[in-house]
């Protein structure tokens, strides 16, 4: 027993380590099983080096067929679960085909990696990064390893970044104009803007403006929608009268958001929203959604 | 329902009082661990309580100053920031991440204040701020509560001159800027409130209104605090910021309140500076605004300001602040056509009262208000409410009470015209302050003219008007009116006879229409006031005695008799009969023999045909006799004209001893102790042995009627007249006469039949007495009294 126990046990541990790894920012990145654990952070072109360890257990022998070390980005669709798509994949050879009997380590470097999506968990979808290293031993099955890092991209301040401007309204009910003061945040930002009442015959009870978050993904007719709302922000208590103007003033920062993501690899997209909503005292809704587009700006304190 | 629903309130209220507890009770427990995320998370969850729209705003009050002292220990926890770790810019970011709204802005407003103490921030700029963000509290009630504490908490920090947060940028202008701002916006939420709910709750909505009306009118009080506002801020910006809102709220209400508030919270001296400003927009106040409570206000403060330091007077004139407000009262009277008189008249009180203190000396002013007020009250009937009529009283007894001297209102044209309007009961009202006012000071009016006017003035006194019957009226109050009127009478005087002769003759004109009852309270004083000319003229005069002289007693005389032939419409004989009298006597002074026979005459007349009471009578002809008895002006014949008549009347009395006394009185007429006296002694015996006669008769028909003769009084009485003229020296007068009359007494005494009376006899053993002393005194008289026996 102990025998054909030991034989399924995995001969070795394997460590990935990256280069730069104690003085890489760490983020938390929530794991399939619940679990958030804390992973590095790169960016897009950036180099992804490091070590490969393979250490066999005391006293056994690890044969293969060759050691590899993959870097992918996967797309991950729920309702389609188990089946990934690397949109990138890059392989480094470790190892010949040969026998480990002791610890052996491998540099490993990935230069200037395209990574162009960002690591994003969804409601329908996931997209990871992730270094996969596979020691290949054909017949026995291969023993495996990943080690996820977690990717962000930084854009710069749009050139364009005009304010939201409207007026809308249901005739002889309620017009109201509101302006945010961008179109464009980024996601420590703060939506200033102002709620004027041009003419008010309901009786409102109070006023919330919300952030949605839109995911679709598939094309055609397997587009899946799914609407979250992450934030809930009470504008205004109670009933204004005619030229009423009401401030709005939106710190992002509390709030769990992604940039915006326009079609990703031709799989999904996530956009975000701006809903104005009054609520009457018949709680009767009226709303108006404004698409906002949201980017990560560098931080300059790191 | 009703009931219901205060239970529930009461059930909230205590809901939300232990919600808020609990919430503090955590609050403070993060508090001391130092955690901040905590503790803005339990203040959050406890503010939220203040988010019911279940109570009224009496008892969300009660909710709203159970969270205000909680509030206390976190605003002392942001300011230390060794105990969060966070700056305070951070931490005002910090608040505003909670979703709901009212938490995050009553602690944004909180730490808002530890940010402008801190002074990290321009104190503007965190005030300003702070008053937008607070716009997103829309509903009337919580809104209001939450500016309430905008401004409690920013009071202190506010830039004012001399404040810590004055400077670097931050000028008083801020301040004011903001506390206006504030206030516009508390003061557009309170209005609304009344739209608030079903229709059929509006009343209790307005009393709930009114308990919150203090929340805004305390920013009056903060702006009136702001030391930096200094009159020309006011002028420029405090007071067309306030007014602006006043006016444009359209709320009669509020409109009202704040008016009241502004008046009252700012220095009087700004009010008169700003005066037109502040008038402009009373005349712009809705339609159901007390505009006259405003300004009477506004007057009454302005009026003591005045009053409080002569110094300010001229301010007032450098403003023409009379002619501002009277012009501001004509407008508001003008515009509101349909306010009760009362109303008007009020103002025009305020508005007098106003001008007496201000400008004392310009009774064209005053006049002016009178005349505002005739226009008002022209065409229309006369008052019927009894608050009217008293505020006219008020505005006619102002200018009184202020002169103490009615002469000066007498002066004023538009006086009388006020008074027309008055119905009798107040017209008299008013005219007995009018001489009350007289008679307290003592003053004293010269002019005919103006004698004219004071009586045109109470007339509602001489005269009878409105065809009230005289008898419908409480007989001691008519007297006593009466009464005052008659000692007015007497007040004028003027050393210038003419003129006294025309005050006169006003004064006759005046009351001869007073009808019956009162002409007998009117005219003597009339007569003796005349009298009293008569006897001054007579005292001066000498040199000057003519027809052409205007004033003469001839003249006087005639007035005189006019005046006293009134009284035969009363009637009133015995009044008229004394007063010709009283005049006859006064001719009779002045040398005027026929004038004082016309009298003397007037006086016969009446006795024969209007004094029939045989009482009266008997008091007549006394009085006929004791007048005539002075006369020393008649020459033989009139004398014996009128002795005859009246020993005639005497004579002829109904009475046995009336007869008797009247025609033993009757010998004095022939016997004046006097140097030229008449010494008629015959006519005097004869009188006497008539007297004696009748008593004598009179002592018949008693003992005829009653079976016992009545006691013997007259004769003892006739035997004192005896004595009396014997001592004068009366030669018909003998002692054996005497001495008879003495013996026939005592007989009479003695005799069965006469009635007993100690009183007679205690007057006949008196007049014995004197007999004897007469005698044992001895010298001249003692002589003539020794051949009598007693």
């Amino acid at each position: 027993m102990n025998y054909l126990l030991g034989a399924f046990k995995p001969s070795c541990n394997v460590f990935i380590t990256f280069a730069d790894g104690k003085n890489r920012k760490q983020v938390p990145l929530k794991k399939e099983n619940g679990q958030t654990i804390m992973v590095p952070l790169f960016q897009s072109q950036e180099n992804i080096s490091g070590k490969v360890s393979i250490e066999p257990i005391q006293g056994k022998k690890v044969e293969h067929n060759g050691v590899k070390v993959e870097l992918l980005g996967q797309i991950e669709m729920y309702f389609d679960r188990g089946n990934f798509y690397d949109f990138t994949s890059l392989v480094r050879e470790l190892d010949v085909p040969g026998e480990l009997y002791e610890r052996k380590t491998y540099s490993f470097e990935f230069s200037t990696v395209e990574m162009p999506y960002e690591t994003y968990n969804g409601v329908n979808v996931r997209l990871r990064y992730v270094l996969k290293v596979t020691i290949n031993r054909g017949y026995a099955g291969s023993i495996v390893e990943y080690q996820d890092f977690v990717v962000r991209n930084y854009s710069p301040p749009p050139s364009i970044n005009n304010s939201i401007k409207m007026e809308v309204g249901i005739e002889d009910c309620l017009h109201i104009e509101f302006e945010y003061n961008k179109s464009k945040y980024h996601l420590k930002d703060v939506i200033i803007g102002k709620i004027y009442f041009l003419l008010v015959r309901i009786k409102i009870k109070n006023m919330d403006l919300e952030i949605r978050r839109r995911e679709s993904t598939g094309s055609g007719q397997n587009t899946h929608v799914e609407t979250e709302t992450l934030a809930k922000f009470e504008l205004m208590d109670g009933a204004p009268v005619r030229g009423e103007s009401i401030p709005i003033r939106l710190f992002l920062s509390p709030y769990e958001l992604t940039p915006t993501y326009r079609n990703v690899n031709n799989k999904f997209s996530v956009k975000y929203y701006l809903n104005l909503v009054l609520v009457d005292e018949e709680d009767r809704r009226y709303f108006k959604q404004q698409e906002i587009t949201i980017f990560r700006l560098q931080e300059t304190s790191t | 329902m009703v009931l219901e629903r205060a239970e529930d309130e009461e059930k909230w209220l205590a809901e939300g009082i232990a919600a808020i507890q609990q919430n503090a009770f955590y609050m403070h427990r993060a508090l001391d661990a130092n955690n901040l995320r905590e503790a803005l998370k339990y203040s959050a969850l406890m503010l939220s309580e203040l988010r019911t729209s279940n109570l009224s705003p009496h008892k969300y009050y009660d909710l709203y100053m159970r969270a205000f002292g909680e509030l206390r220990g976190l605003e002392m926890f942001f300011k230390d920031e060794s105990r969060h770790g966070v700056s305070i810019v951070d931490l005002y970011e910090l608040v505003q991440h909670a979703g709901n709204i009212l938490p995050r802005l009553y602690l944004l407003c909180t730490v808002g204040s530890v940010y402008i103490k801190s002074k990290e921030a321009p104190a503007k700029d965190i005030l300003k701020d702070l008053v937008e963000m607070c716009r997103g509290v829309q509903h009337p009630i919580r809104g209001l509560f939450l500016r309430s504490y905008l401004s409690q908490v920013s009071r202190d920090k506010l830039p004012d001159i001399g404040s810590e947060y004055e400077g670097d940028g931050d000028t008083v202008m801020d301040a004011v800027e903001f506390v206006l701002q504030n206030f516009t916006e508390m003061n557009k939420l309170w209005v609304r409130l009344q739209h608030q709910g079903p229709g059929r709750i509006r009343e209790k909505r307005e009393k709930e209104r009114s308990e919150l009306r203090d929340l805004v009118g305390k920013n009056l009080h903060v702006l009136s605090q702001i030391e930096g506002v200094d009159l020309e801020m006011y002028k420029e910006t405090v007071l067309p910021g306030v007014l602006e809102q006043v006016v444009n709220c359209k709320d009669d209400l509020a409109q009202y309140y704040l008016m009241e508030c502004l008046i009252q919270v700012f220095p009087d001296e700004y009010h008169l500076q700003t005066l037109e400003a502040l008038l402009g927009s009373c005349s712009q106040l809705q339609p159901t605004v007390d505009v006259k409570m405003l300004l009477s206000q506004l007057m009454e403060r302005l009026s003591n300001y005045a009053a409080s330091s002569p110094d300010v007077l001229p301010e007032f004139l450098q403003v023409e602040a009379f002619a501002k407000l009277s012009s501001a009262i004509w407008k508001v009277v003008d515009a509101h056509a349909e306010m009760p008189v009362v109303g008007a008249i009020s103002l025009y009180v305020s508005l007098l009262t106003f001008t007496l203190r201000v400008h004392p000396d310009r009774l064209d002013y005053v006049d002016q208000v009178l005349g505002a007020c005739v226009n008002k009250l022209s065409g229309k009937p006369k008052l019927e409410d009894r608050r009217a009529r008293k505020q006219i009283v008020a505005l006619l007894s102002a200018p009184i009470e202020k002169y103490n001297d009615v002469v000066r209102a007498l002066t004023l044209p538009n006086y009388p015209r006020v008074m027309e309007y008055l119905d009798s009961s107040t017209n008299k009202q008013m005219a007995m302050v009018i001489i009350q006012s007289i008679m307290k000071n003592n003053t004293c009016i010269k002019e005919a003219d103006k004698v004219e006017v004071l009586f045109e003035l109470i007339e509602g006194l001489v005269k009878d008007v409105d065809g009230i019957a005289v008898d419908e009226l409480d007989e001691e109050d008519f007297n006593e009116e009466q009464n005052y009127v008659a000692r007015l009478i007497h007040m004028p005087y003027n050393d210038d006879s003419e003129e006294m002769l025309k005050i006169m003759c006003a004064v006759q004109k005046h009351i001869m229409g007073g009808g019956p009852k009162r002409l007998p309270f009117t005219v003597p004083p009339l007569v003796f006031s005349a009298l009293r000319l008569v006897r001054r003229l007579q005292s001066q005069d000498g040199e000057v005695v003519g027809e052409e002289l205007p004033a003469t007693p001839r003249k006087l005389f005639r007035l005189l008799s006019q005046i006293i032939e009134a009284l035969s419409s009363v009637p009133s004989p015995e009044l008229a009969l004394r007063l010709y009298l009283q005049c006859a006597e006064a001719a009779g002074d002045c040398d005027l023999e026929p004038v004082a026979y016309e009298f003397f005459t007037q006086a016969f007349v009446l006795y024969e045909e209007e004094v029939a009471d045989s009482k009266a009578q008997v008091t007549a002809i006394h009085l006929i006799i004791g007048s005539l008895q002075r006369m020393t002006v008649f020459g033989v014949e009139n004398r014996d004209t009128l002795t005859h008549k009246a020993t005639g009347y005497a004579a002829k009395l109904l009475k046995k001893p009336d007869q008797c006394r009247a025609v033993y009185a009757c010998s004095h007429l022939f016997w004046v102790d006097d140097q030229k006296g008449i010494k008629d002694g015959e006519r005097v015996l004869l009188c006497l042995k008539r007297a004696l006669r009748i008593a004598n008769a009179a002592q018949q028909m008693a003992s005829v009627t009653r079976g016992s003769a009545g006691p013997v009084t007259l004769f003892v009485e006739i035997l004192n007249k005896y004595l009396y003229l014997f001592e004068k020296g009366n030669p018909q007068i003998t002692s054996s006469a005497i001495q008879s009359l003495v013996e026939l007494i005592q007989n009479e005494m003695q005799s069965d039949s006469t009635t007993q009376d100690p009183a007679s006899d205690t007057f006949f053993a008196s007049t014995v007495r004197y007999i004897q002393y007469q005698k044992e005194k001895g010298g001249v008289m003692g002589e003539k009294y020794e051949p009598k026996k007693v």
